[in-house]
């Protein structure tokens, strides 16, 4: 897990004993410790499901549709082509998965140095702050519709369309930190000392960010989860017959009424996925927040 | 204040200009000659020629792009490919629709959003407020789209209490309409009163230890007036901040929601366009967007120096 290897350059020597304070508040969270456990069992279910998945998830068998949840050899049952829904859910989970940790590189590729730069340069911060104007202005839903328009539906566009519009929320938050750590001692000291801003801003202001970087980014994962399955869900993202939550409860939508199995599974699972990085999210949040245990 | 506001309409202005540019590029982004892609089924060199002069694609860039600034400003969006009618008649009948639903999801998601972080606040440390906060993070979490398939499923199909899908206009049938469009309006509403509700319980958490409540409560105050006074004014700069902020996911959330309700809205129209590739259409929706983003947003700032005057001093909001 990447919190264990976060740098606390803020606290000095002292980084050390921040790291394990935050460590034991989280581990002292029950909620903390539930979703920890849920999202490392889905990451590993995701990095191995094409070799753990009990079928081929392409694999239709027309004598077998419809079979409900507990059917021999098809723990969740089977689809309108009687592909194995276990198969499908634990493929679809990756892809949720892979869409959104793509989404969230992207946003944070864009938007951590352009809101760097914001926080720090003040010649570029009405610039950027137009350009996090302009983005807002095309809804991550719009902004695929657009991309779908001029590059066809698929896996990456989806991606790259969420990651956009989850641009501005980086910048934000890494503009405001910036502006907060830059009036710090440390960073003045740093200034005075000759060092260049580039090495500032890397050696002394993006270290400390990265505890606002890394809440930012599980509350963006969840969202990205959800934007994946609407877009999916819509055909705007995942193409069929390529596995994702989305697109299973576009198709069993069709068929709700013979087999509502199928519509509520994925949609348990996309729900838990969320929920799990949501509540992790939060519990991160308070465990990194210095005023403590007040809340 | 007036120099506030005059800095944000110009802010508003240019990023308006801006994203006309963008929607204006995207559309010379598209793959192959635009010409072919406006013309839909007619491509004989004629009709081609035809569209390049009306769409003046035969001028330089930047005469297009006046052109068609011009010609948007004048109502004109093109004509849709796949049913030859105005793009402009088009969203005269399906932008009704996606307002009214709009407006009802906020309604219900702030009269339920700010009702349980007031409660939460008020109840701290008890199980309301741990049932109201495990709610709010379910409601964070769930695929709307999700809960309205499950809707129409169990409440629509198999109990029968609203209709699965279909409209009826407001002015013919006001009853009916509501009928239609009250479940829709709860499921589009469910993650805006998720997110209201975590507002606003932070912020009646830090109003209920200011100072000027402690006075207040000093003075003798009843704490039910107190609550009230606070919820009712923070509330109001919370529904106002957050719908702001939350306008591009409800505009996306619209689009599904319609398309699940099957409600002849904005959303399914744009969603409609995509699969046809009925360009004409597809930009007038995301220009129109954009534009609605960024006037509901400046709105939204002129409402703020209206409710909160800390913004009138400092320039910011808060």
């Amino acid at each position: 897990m990447t919190v264990l290897s976060v740098p606390m350059a803020e606290a000095g020597p002292a980084g050390i004993s921040r790291r394990t304070r935050v460590l034991r508040r989280l581990r002292r969270n029950p909620l903390a410790v539930v979703s920890f456990v849920v999202l490392a069992l889905a990451a590993v279910v995701a990095l191995l499901s094409p070799w753990i998945a009990p079928h081929d998830v392409q694999q239709t068998d027309f004598a077998h549709t419809f079979s409900p949840p507990g059917t021999p050899g098809h723990l969740l049952g089977t689809d309108d082509l009687g592909r194995d829904v276990l198969s499908r859910i634990m493929l679809g989970a990756r892809a949720s998965l892979l869409v959104a940790l793509l989404a969230v590189a992207t946003s944070l590729i864009i938007g951590v140095p352009l809101g760097l730069a914001a926080g720090y340069f003040r010649s570029w911060d009405a610039v950027i702050s137009r350009f996090t104007d302009l983005l807002l202005a095309f809804p991550f839903l719009i902004m695929a519709v657009g991309l779908a328009a001029i590059r066809g539906a698929s896996l990456t566009n989806a991606a790259v369309a969420i990651g956009i519009a989850q641009i501005p929320g980086v910048i934000r938050v890494v503009r405001s930190d910036t502006l907060r750590l830059k009036a710090l001692d440390f960073v003045a000291a740093a200034v005075v000392d000759g060092a260049s801003d580039l090495w500032v801003l890397a050696k002394h202001v993006l270290p400390n960010a990265t505890s606002v970087i890394l809440v930012q980014a599980t509350v963006a994962i969840p969202a990205a989860i959800l934007g994946e399955a609407v877009l999916s869900f819509l055909g705007l993202g995942i193409q069929p017959p390529a596995p994702s939550l989305g697109t299973m409860l576009a198709s069993a939508q069709q068929f709700a009424a013979r087999a509502p199995w199928a519509a509520v599974l994925p949609g348990v699972v996309i729900m838990g996925l969320a929920l799990a990085f949501n509540v992790f999210g939060d519990a991160l949040r308070d465990a990194l927040d210095p005023k403590g245990d007040r809340r | 204040m007036a120099r506030y506001l005059l800095t944000r309409a110009w802010h508003s202005a240019l990023t308006l200009l801006l994203s006309t540019v963008v929607v204006f590029l995207g559309v010379r982004a598209l793959p192959g000659d635009p010409a072919l892609a406006l013309a839909g089924e007619d491509r004989s060199p004629e009709a081609l020629e035809a569209i390049r002069h009306h769409y003046g694609l035969d001028q330089p860039l930047p005469i297009q792009f006046a052109q068609y600034v011009g010609r948007v400003a004048q109502g004109d969006f093109g004509v849709s490919i796949r049913t030859g009618i105005p793009v402009s008649s088009m969203l005269t009948t399906a932008l009704p629709v996606t307002v009214e639903l709009s407006l009802l999801a906020i309604l219900l998601a702030a009269a339920l959003g700010v009702g349980a972080g007031v409660l939460a606040a008020v109840r701290r440390g008890r199980p309301a407020e741990w049932l109201a906060n495990g709610l709010a993070l379910v409601g964070l979490s769930v695929p709307h789209f999700w809960l309205g398939l499950l809707a129409i499923l169990y409440l629509s199909v198999a109990a029968g209490l609203f209709p699965a899908s279909g409209f009826v206009p407001l002015l013919q049938d006001p009853a009916g309409n509501l009928h239609h469009i009250v479940l829709p309006a709860v499921i589009l509403g469910t993650g805006l009163a998720a997110i209201i509700m975590r507002q606003t319980r932070s912020a009646m958490l830090e109003a209920l230890s200011s100072d000027h409540v402690r006075t207040a409560k000093a003075k003798g105050l009843r704490p039910r007036a107190v609550i009230t006074r606070h919820a009712l004014r923070n509330s109001l700069i919370v529904v106002v901040t957050i719908v702001g902020l939350q306008l591009g996911g409800l505009i996306s959330g619209a689009v599904v929601t319609e398309q699940i309700f099957g409600l002849p809205g904005f959303g399914k129209m744009t969603i409609d366009a995509v699969f046809q590739r009925d360009y004409p259409v597809i930009q007038a929706v995301v220009l129109l967007t954009a534009t609605a983003y960024i006037v509901i947003n400046f709105l939204v700032d002129l409402l703020y120096s209206v409710i909160d005057p800390r913004i009138r001093v400092t320039g910011e909001p808060a």
